[in-house]
């Protein structure tokens, strides 16, 4: 492998041979070519579809109550089903051994938020402190809530980050006070991030209990988020994770008298259930892009393989010569079997530099909700590289072993 | 130099054998340069492809420089050819990418020989034929004759034991023809043991001894006054 002789004896054959060679270049770079694109393009969607799905805590269940729309045990259908403070607490209770961060929301769409000359509309989330880690929220300045913010009911609010390019753009919002729907002075105390983006951004957390006060909520709530406590293994979690959404469905169903087959008076969404779903789904289009990519690479290492075969052909009374100056069998197929190794490597990486350079080129303009930062890792790459040169190798065998046998004394009647 | 005894060959097509050669008995001498001859049927080429290792007898024995030649895989031929054989061609047999001095070095890189020392030797046997200014040219950039000199000087670089020449002139004029034998003439004449395939008098008149073949037996083996070539330039 290693011989600079053979080499040069090989670059040789190719130099000389610019238009065969091109050929066969050609539609190995192009398999190759094809398969970054697919699989820089699969990783895309497959970042893309994480971060959408991460923008809050994937081991996430999430209650509401809306009106019924079926009628049971004698009730009309439209009812509207209104959870307190103590359905909360009977569930955190139930529950206490599973859950991991819980909190109630009550909030309000589109409230007024002014600061100074400043003014937006906002959603307005009264929550729990542990409302951060449901949301996957990571503060960029000052604090989350605080159970005493709760317990006193205190007029604080935490902004987020949207919300601070917006009303703060080039002052520190930390102990500034805002004004909630022209009437409420709250004190800003934190600022947070969101994996959701500027959807999840442009909401403003007040503490629970301020909530209730300040939109005459009384007890009423409007959702309950739980994070269910991980195990190590990933489908116990999902199982534990459906077995308490049943569970609290069943609660509340039987609490409110809904009908069980009433899906939209009781909700409850387990997103760990949804996650299993979603990298399945991952999973499956890493693998069709796989298996069309192979297939590509397949289609080439074919060409490969006919036009080596064609090149025999050709070079059989060269071949003939050669073995009646005394080539060796072994250095017949070296030589042909090098030969097509070399020219896919090659072509091979050249296919997958302009793959990845495309990438890069276009990813900037490729983002979509569902497609984010489609490159191709180091890892990928390798595979690449190491698919190249079992090609090449494979594409070189056949045709190496018949020039091997090629009967010099008939190679050389070969007119 | 070269030793057979009750060589045979016959071929196969079907159901029909065909029996080439009947028991050829044949020796020759270190320094020779013998011509064999005989009608296109005889089987005089398949006698120069069992001797140049190409092709395989079913019987009889072969001995080649006191080395009994037989069993041959491909392997062990292949370093046999390089080792006792030059070969030339009727249609020279040249690789038409490779330059002059590329296609004389070839044998010398089968022989695992450095490429300054290759190139120094090819470059040698070049000016011996006559051709040290066509080095660099491809072979489709010479006449018949010159394709015939650098396939001589080719078979001559490994420094063979033994030549072995099918219709070396079978392609050239007749000028052109006594020229490459006056160059054969001369390469005997520093040693070397020669053998000629051809169905020209003239030819055969020009080596020392000629072997006539007819239907696959040696009808005659003589000695002749061998005419030199440098007379009919």
């Amino acid at each position: 492998m290693f011989n600079i002789e053979r080499w040069q004896e090989i670059f040789e054959t190719i130099s000389k041979n610019k238009l065969r060679t091109f050929l066969t270049s050609l539609s190995v770079a192009a398999g190759i070519f094809i398969l970054v694109i697919l699989l820089g393009f699969s990783s895309g969607i497959e970042n893309g579809v994480r971060t959408q799905f991460e923008g809050d805590a994937t081991n996430r269940i999430q209650v509401s109550t809306r009106t019924t729309t079926k009628g049971f045990n004698g009730l009309n259908p439209g009812r509207k089903l209104q959870m307190t403070n103590s359905d909360y607490e009977t569930l955190n209770v139930k529950y206490e051994d599973q859950i991991e961060y819980k909190t109630s929301l009550y909030n309000t769409w589109g409230g007024e938020i002014n600061y100074k000359e400043k003014q937006g509309s906002y959603r307005i989330e009264g929550a729990f402190p542990d409302q951060q880690f449901i949301e996957n929220a990571t503060l960029t300045q000052g604090r989350f809530l605080s159970q005493s913010d709760v317990d006193e009911s205190r007029k604080v609010a935490v902004l987020g980050y949207q919300m601070k390019e917006d009303l703060f753009p080039n002052t520190d919002p930390i102990g500034e006070i805002i004004l909630v729907n022209n009437n409420i002075n709250f004190t800003v105390v934190g600022v947070y991030t969101d994996p959701g983006g500027s959807r999840e951004e442009s909401r403003l957390f007040i503490p629970m209990t301020t909530a209730q006060k300040v939109f005459n909520a009384g007890e009423n709530i409007n959702r309950i988020a739980y994070t269910v406590k991980m195990s190590d293994n990933f489908d116990a979690a999902v199982a534990l994770s459906a077995a308490m959404r049943q569970s609290i469905d069943q609660d509340l169903r039987t609490k409110f008298s809904v009908a069980p087959d009433d899906r939209i008076a009781v909700r409850v969404n387990d997103t760990l259930e949804e996650a299993k779903k979603i990298y399945s789904l991952i999973d499956t289009i890493r693998m069709v892009f796989w298996f069309i990519g192979i297939g590509t690479i397949i289609a080439g290492i074919v060409g490969v393989g006919n036009i080596m075969l064609i090149v025999v052909k050709e070079r059989t009374k060269e071949i003939g010569i050669r073995k009646a100056l005394g080539a060796l069998p072994s250095e017949i197929i070296w030589m042909i079997l090098q030969e097509s190794i070399f020219i896919t490597a090659l072509s091979g990486l050249i296919g997958l530099f302009a793959g990845v350079g495309l990438l890069q080129l276009i990813a900037p303009y490729a983002e979509t909700d569902f497609i984010n930062n489609p490159t191709v890792d180091f890892t990928t790459s390798i595979t690449t590289v190491i698919i190249l040169i079992v090609a090449g190798t494979l594409a070189g065998f056949i045709p190496a072993r018949r020039a091997a046998n090629i009967k010099p004394i008939e190679a050389l009647r070969d007119e | 130099m070269i030793e057979i005894t009750n060589l045979q060959k016959s071929y196969v097509t079907g159901n029909t054998s065909l029996h080439v050669l009947k028991g050829i008995d044949f020796s020759v001498k270190e320094g020779e340069l013998v011509s064999i001859m005989g009608s296109s049927g005889s089987g005089k080429s398949t006698l120069l492809n069992i001797l140049g290792m190409l092709d395989e007898a079913d019987q009889g024995t072969y001995m080649l420089d006191n080395t009994p030649i037989k069993n041959l895989n491909e392997k062990i031929a292949a370093q046999y050819r390089n080792k006792f054989l030059g070969f030339i061609f009727q249609s020279f047999n040249l690789i038409n990418y490779k330059t002059a001095v590329d296609n004389v070095a070839l044998p010398l890189y089968y022989q695992k020989v450095g490429r300054k020392e290759r190139d120094e030797k090819a470059m040698h046997y070049l000016e011996k034929v006559g051709l040290a200014d066509w080095a660099n040219h491809l072979p489709n950039q010479l006449s018949g004759g010159q394709k015939q000199r650098v396939a001589i000087a080719r078979a001559l670089a490994s420094d063979p034991k033994v030549l072995l020449a099918d219709e070396p002139t079978g392609a050239l004029d007749t000028k052109t023809s006594y020229e490459v034998m006056e160059l054969i003439q001369g390469i005997n004449e520093e040693g070397r043991t020669i053998l000629i395939v051809t169905h020209e008098p003239d030819i055969a008149e020009m080596t020392k001894r000629v072997v006539n073949l007819k239907d696959g037996r040696i009808i005659d083996d003589r000695l002749v006054n061998q005419i030199k070539a440098s007379a009919h330039v």
